[in-house]
């Protein structure tokens, strides 16, 4: 084995200026002219940054639609999903205890209206998005907060459906943040 | 709920268009023939010119292996040290601390044996150094070795009688400079511009729409992101994987990781073919593993779909599906789609969490990587099948009373041997792994460690005796993926998983190539009326069948104790 380690580190050395400085430098400054200069798209409003466009944050006042359940609490820092099993009796509890809150916060909702997507953590724990039925019933309780016409809500909730990848590939989904900011700027 | 369909759709037909020039691009590269990436070789050269390698020298079986063995040792003291001193190296912004001496073992054995199970979190675990020079630089190396000794293999069957099975860093080097690092750029290129972080800027802190202060962990993550699929390894950037909206931000993102880290298992199969010149028997073994893939894809995708009959009950709409781990962007379909080729290949990076699937999906995840050998990682998966042809051989040959033979060669007591225990491997490592952790957990919960067995189980029954089953499955298959509820960032499983990780990584090579070392020093006997065709139909489903009564007799108990008892009961 002797006659291979010589070799054996000289190729390392090589191979590390080759993959680890060459290769990933050069895609950096390739990303410079991406929209955010490679270090993540950020969102700003009025000159200053509120987020970043595909990274989760909690929403939990009742003037602004909701995203998904956490199990990291929306703590960019870190990154989870809750982990727990689909027969496990403590998540059923959890998600039972959501659907009771939503009831509340939307008397006007019958429960088959609920989308599970509203009521389950996502993978992550910082999903940006929700399903556009899960934005379509909470219209009428934003629109009774902000004292505002709710069909002109509705309406913003369609403007901001991000439909399918070329129009056949993948879900439909609303990216909370980016309603919100939209939603703020209404009159 | 047909766009979703479409997606995966389109994801497999995509895979396909580009694996089959890739298994002829590939088969043609180690050839060594004239191909259009020659312009390449003058780099290659330098490369091997200040190395100090003659990459023309023949190696036989031995050789090779020592070369593979070398360095991979070397990689291991290496990074083990740095794992442990990240914090006084730099490219550090976060301020991220050393890893434990336990942690720094199983994270870099994980690493170097392209397993990429993850005990640590990226984003406090790992400085930005140790993601480049240590995991980054493991993801393009583990690769290139498995599809390094795969092509000793190819090289062992080309001609009739043979002692040398080619140079083991030139076909090393190439698998870097000709395929997974131009692809990697591709890749990353595609991350990048659809909002991957690339750059080297640290943690950042912003206030948030309703008044909260958050902080955001970034970093270069599009260059690790893209070889960590295509060369199947699965150890990401951020701690949820591929789930983070950051690693993988949207749908055309999430097509080309699963695209990425499936075209290179599936054109090695074909490479085999085209570089032996039987293209029949490479199509022969990829459809025996599209049918194996299929079994799991099929049941997961509607499992998935139909979402939780518990959660039901509780009269919600899941007209999208279980959802619980999962991401709204890419949906139920595209993530079962995910689970089940990150499962069957050896990739193990995640778009949901593994934990909170279906019962069944948990049996079909653990199913594939315990079978391990249809398509599976870089390299290894045609090894892994390789092991499971010549069983199927030898049965064959015990059936109709004739001597085995594979390829014109003749297998015998040695061979046998060798891949008998290959076979026994897998099973061993996985229920003494269990059981260990299992009669910890039962038998000592409360015993005087740091972190009790009694708070390792994120569930309850059955679902909690799936995660410690997962976790020695994942690590013997070189998968990486996890349930990831499993308390396992401590003593007990760094080491217990670090040892199965690197026993189920470096015995399953050694072994087939030393098999087909074996056979291909023998006489070759020319093919005749009484030569057992292995490229037919009826050996493909031979082939199968034992694929299918191997893992059945080992795990069947085992998974009717975890995902099996678990359906049942939700069912009641």
């Amino acid at each position: 084995m002797k006659k291979y380690l010589i070799p054996s580190i000289r190729i390392t050395i090589v191979l590390t200026i080759v993959l680890c400085v060459i290769y990933p430098v050069s895609i950096m400054l390739a990303g410079k002219l991406s929209k955010g200069a490679g270090n993540g798209e950020t969102i700003v409003v009025n000159g200053k940054v509120v987020g970043y466009a595909n990274v989760g944050q909690s929403f939990t006042k009742p003037q602004y639609f909701w995203g998904r359940p956490s199990a990291v609490a929306y703590n960019a820092a870190g990154s989870g999903g809750s982990n727990k099993g689909p027969s496990n009796p403590d998540y059923l509890k959890d998600v039972s205890n959501r659907i009771d809150t939503l009831l509340k916060y939307h008397p006007y909702l019958k429960r088959s209206e609920i989308p599970a997507d509203l009521v389950t953590a996502s993978g992550s724990g910082l999903d940006p998005d929700i399903s556009v039925q899960a934005a379509q019933i909470q219209v009428k309780r934003v629109a009774q907060f902000r004292k505002l016409d709710e069909q002109k809500v509705a309406a913003l909730v369609s403007s901001q459906i991000e439909q399918p990848l070329l129009g056949i590939f993948g879900p439909a989904r609303i990216n909370v943040l980016k309603l919100n900011v939209a939603l703020d700027g209404l009159k | 709920m047909n766009t979703e369909l479409f997606g995966i759709i389109a994801s497999f037909a995509i895979t396909m268009l580009i694996a089959i020039p890739l298994g002829k691009y590939l088969a043609k590269m180690y050839a060594g023939e004239k191909i259009w990436t020659d312009f390449l070789k003058p780099i290659e050269n330098g490369i091997f010119k200040l190395s100090g390698i003659n990459p023309n020298e023949p190696m036989n079986w031995k050789q090779f292996l020592k070369a593979m063995m070398t360095i991979n040792i070397l990689w291991l003291v290496y990074g083990f040290f740095v794992l442990m001193h990240q914090d006084k190296l730099p490219l550090n912004p976060d301020g991220n601390t050393g890893q434990s001496a336990d942690l720094a073992f199983n994270t870099i054995i994980s690493f170097v044996a392209n397993c990429n199970l993850q005990h640590y979190s990226g984003e406090s675990g790992a400085t930005y150094f140790t993601q480049h020079y240590i995991f980054m630089f493991l993801h393009f190396t583990s690769a290139a070795t498995g599809m390094a000794c795969a092509v000793a293999i190819f090289k062992a069957f080309r001609d009739k009688t043979a002692t040398d099975l080619g140079n083991f860093w030139n076909f090393f080097l190439k698998s870097i400079t000709r395929l997974l690092l131009p692809l990697s750029i591709v890749i990353a290129l595609i991350l990048t511009f659809n909002g991957t972080p690339s750059s080297y800027a640290g943690k950042d802190k912003f206030i948030s729409l309703q008044g909260d202060t958050v902080n955001v962990s970034r970093g270069p993550a599009a260059q690790m992101i893209a070889i960590k699929h295509l060369g199947t390894n699965g150890g990401g950037w951020f701690g949820a994987n591929s789930a983070h909206p950051l690693e993988n931000p949207n749908y055309l993102t999430n097509m080309t990781e699963i695209i990425a880290q499936f075209i290179v298992p599936v054109a090695m199969i074909l490479a085999f073919g085209f570089f032996i010149r039987r293209k029949k028997l490479a199509w022969m073994m990829f459809g025996v593993m599209m049918f194996g893939v299929m079994m799991f894809m099929i049941p997961t995708v509607t499992g998935e779909l139909n979402g939780n009959p518990l959660i039901a009950k509780m009269g919600i709409s899941q007209s999208t599906g279980a959802m619980e781990g999962k991401e709204v962007r890419f949906g139920p379909t595209a993530t079962a789609y995910w689970s089940v080729l990150t499962t069957v290949t050896s990739t193990g990076s995640v778009n949901g969490m593994h934990d909170s699937t279906m019962a069944l999906t948990g049996l079909w995840q653990l199913l594939a990587m315990m079978v391990n050998g249809f398509f599976g990682g870089c390299g290894v998966g045609l090894m892994n099948y390789f092991i499971y042809v010549i069983i199927a051989v030898f049965i064959s040959g015990l059936m109709v009373g004739r001597t085995p033979e594979f390829l014109g060669h003749k297998v015998e007591a040695r061979e046998v041997k060798i891949a008998a225990l290959i076979t026994l491997l897998s099973p061993f490592l996985i229920m003494a792994g269990t059981a260990l952790a299992s009669y910890m957990v039962t038998a000592h919960a409360n015993i005087d460690w740091a972190v009790k067995p009694s708070t390792w189980l994120n569930n309850p029954k059955y679902h909690g005796f799936s995660e410690m089953l997962y976790e020695y499955t994942s690590s013997n298959a070189n998968n990486g993926s996890g349930f990831e509820g499993l308390g396992d960032g401590n003593i007990f499983w760094n080491v217990t998983t670090g040892i199965v990780i690197l026993l189920g990584r470096f015995l399953p090579i050694i072994g087939p190539v030393a098999i087909a070392g074996l056979l291909a020093q023998k006489k070759f006997i020319p093919e005749s009326a009484g030569t057992l065709k292995i490229d037919t139909l009826t050996f493909g489903i031979m082939t199968f069948a034992v694929i299918v009564v191997l893992n059945a007799l080992s795990y069947f108990p085992a998974l009717a104790l975890g995902p099996l008892a678990e359906h049942f009961s939700m069912l009641k």
